[in-house]
């Protein structure tokens, strides 16, 4: 396992930003963490549908409230509001032409 | 009033009795945190860090408590109490409080005010309680001293060189300090039961699903539980009483069935070879409690063996929870609430908030976690530990059919260490070693203090852990009670 981890690839995927001075701890730590649980036997019972007896358990369908209703109280919890709406830095953009 | 040794069921007939008020005995409390506890009033949270004293309390509420402690005393004068009415309760920094601040002890929720109740706390505001604060623990409940904290650790009131256990650590430290009659802690893999254990306090960690979860700050969403944290088996019964039930707010939430009281003593498993992981001194207590339970008439059967399944424990919930625990943390981005850092492009403030935000243990398992999951390698590591702990699920239900009522290990392998000793992430985790399984296997386990082991010269508390079948709190109260009169 040691050694064929990117942990800088890793921080990206987490979106994470991690300093050089860091990363160098990181990248002793984490494949040492790895190595601890990758110890772990193959129980047999594996299945990619996931246990039996552990499953999600969802509300059930339909509108649990009123359209609304805790808006304002939400927003007050949020960094940046504007008349009524989260604000977010633009996610989609056109190629920038250099 | 000895707040040192006074009971919840002590301070209620006292306050239905009038002998003292609520608003004397919250002040009594409120007295002996700013004795004990460090710098108060409360300064932002931040600058605790460094400051003498316990160090239990994140946020104290004094004006506010007063103010609850009064309209406790008007409800007990109109002889409507309810077994919490007027009680001063100590809160996890990571259940939500209307209008309170709530961080999880980390610095991205570091002026985060909760926009609604938590569903325990609706339930304790519904009895009248009275809430002195919030408690420290380890960021996101990720640690097992508080050491984790962005705020400054929590010393162990018994040797303040040594640290409370954790995640819970500030609320155990509040309850055994004599700070707070009892608190609310949160376990995913230990963090109730361990902190209880080293500072000699009763913590239970109920059966998945048995306390809703809404409004907890979550880590490990299929392994997390709200407990109490008292000073006795009966209090620790008279709070799980008012926290649990079936809530349509959490849907993962259950209603116990009703367990007859068994007439017959349970009987008593002993997991032996898995109990051997503990230092000498703190097995010896172990073994002195089964010897005295035995006398007082269980049957208690040694060695009880379920599988080598439970040494595998340890790596399996270190692959789960790290898995869910990166993907409930993706939620603080910067955009929705707590810490924004201004950056370019979206992207970036997600990546320098979340940088500047989170703590080094909580990005080693976002990372951990990021990986577990990742394509390629999900099969090998959080779908092998997610099978695993099916198993060791299966091996509890095996061992309980087979005619024992509960299980036995010491709570914890030593008692308190000293702040630093533990700075390797899996040293620490090997803290967690006993705890872990009950999490896992979704059952119930509750820790109760069994005498002191000797370290350099001080007495410091260690822990029995009892653990029950899906829904056996009812025998957990039982055994636990005789553990303590033995």
């Amino acid at each position: 396992m040691k050694g064929t981890i990117n942990v800088s690839d890793l921080a990206k995927l987490a979106r994470l930003l991690v300093s050089d001075e860091e990363l160098a701890k990181l990248e002793r730590e984490v494949p040492a963490i790895l190595e601890f649980v990758g110890k772990l036997p193959d129980s047999g019972t594996f299945t990619r549908e996931g246990s039996a007896v552990l499953r999600n358990v969802m509300r059930e369908d339909g509108e649990p409230h009123e359209s609304g209703a805790h808006a304002d109280v939400l927003l007050k919890a949020a960094p940046n509001v504007i008349d009524g709406r989260v604000v977010v830095k633009q996610v989609i953009s056109r190629e920038k032409s250099h | 009033m000895n707040l040192e040794t006074l009971t919840i069921v002590e301070a209620r007939m006292a306050l239905d009795a009038k002998e003292y008020s609520a608003l004397e005995l919250t002040n009594a409390y409120l007295e002996a945190i700013r004795a004990k506890d460090g710098d108060l009033p409360a300064l932002p949270a931040g600058r605790h860090g460094g400051r003498q004293g316990i160090h239990a309390y994140l946020e104290v509420w004094e004006e506010v408590a007063r103010a609850e402690a009064k309209r406790a005393d008007e409800r007990i004068a109109r002889g409507e109490s309810a077994p919490l009415t007027g009680i001063p309760v100590a809160v996890k920094d990571n259940m939500l409080i209307e209008g309170r601040i709530a961080s999880a002890a980390s610095k991205i929720l570091e002026n985060y005010v909760a926009s609604y109740d938590a569903t325990v706390i609706t339930k304790l505001k519904q009895q009248g309680v009275v809430f002195l604060g919030r408690t420290n623990m380890d960021e996101f409940a990720m640690g097992s001293s508080t050491e984790n904290s962005a705020f400054g650790a929590t010393k162990n009131p018994h040797d303040t060189s040594r640290v409370p256990g954790g995640s819970s650590g500030g609320s155990a430290a509040a309850v055994s300090g004599g700070m707070a009659l009892a608190a609310l802690g949160s376990d995913t893999g230990g963090s109730i039961r361990q902190p209880a254990a080293l500072c000699g306090s009763v913590g239970l960690k109920p059966t998945y699903g048995a306390v809703s979860r809404y409004g907890l700050i979550a880590m490990g969403s299929s392994l997390d539980q709200i407990g109490p944290i008292t000073r006795s088996v009966s209090d620790s019964r008279i709070v799980f009483d008012a926290i649990r039930g079936r809530d349509p707010k959490d849907s993962t939430s259950i209603e116990l069935a009703e367990h007859s009281k068994n007439k017959k003593l349970p009987v008593i498993g002993v997991l032996r070879r898995f109990s051997e992981h503990a230092e000498k001194d703190v097995l010896a207590r172990f073994n002195e409690t089964l010897k005295k339970l035995r006398a007082s008439g269980y049957e208690v059967r040694d060695p009880v063996e379920a599988s080598t399944l439970l040494d595998d424990s340890l790596a399996a919930y270190y692959i789960v929870m790290p898995a869910e625990a990166s993907t409930n943390l993706a939620r603080y981005d910067g955009i929705r609430c707590g810490l924004s850092v201004p950056a370019e492009t979206i992207g970036d403030v997600y990546a320098k908030t979340r940088g500047e935000g989170f703590g080094p243990e909580v990005r080693r398992r976002i990372l951990i976690g990021t990986f577990v999951l990742s394509a390629g390698y999900a099969d090998a590591y959080y779908r092998r530990a997610t099978a695993m702990r099916e198993k060791i699920r299966e091996d509890f239900v095996h061992t309980f059919a087979n005619g024992v009522d509960v299980l036995v290990t010491p709570t914890t392998p030593s008692p308190a260490f000293t702040f630093g000793e533990k700075a390797d992430s899996l040293a620490m985790y090997a803290a967690d070693i006993f705890t872990v399984p009950v999490n896992l296997a979704g059952i119930p386990a509750l820790s109760v203090p069994v005498g002191t082991v000797d370290r350099e010269g001080k007495n410091l508390p260690v822990g029995f852990q009892i653990i029950a079948p899906h829904g056996g709190e009812e025998t957990l109260f039982a055994v636990g009670a005789d553990v303590e009169k033995v």
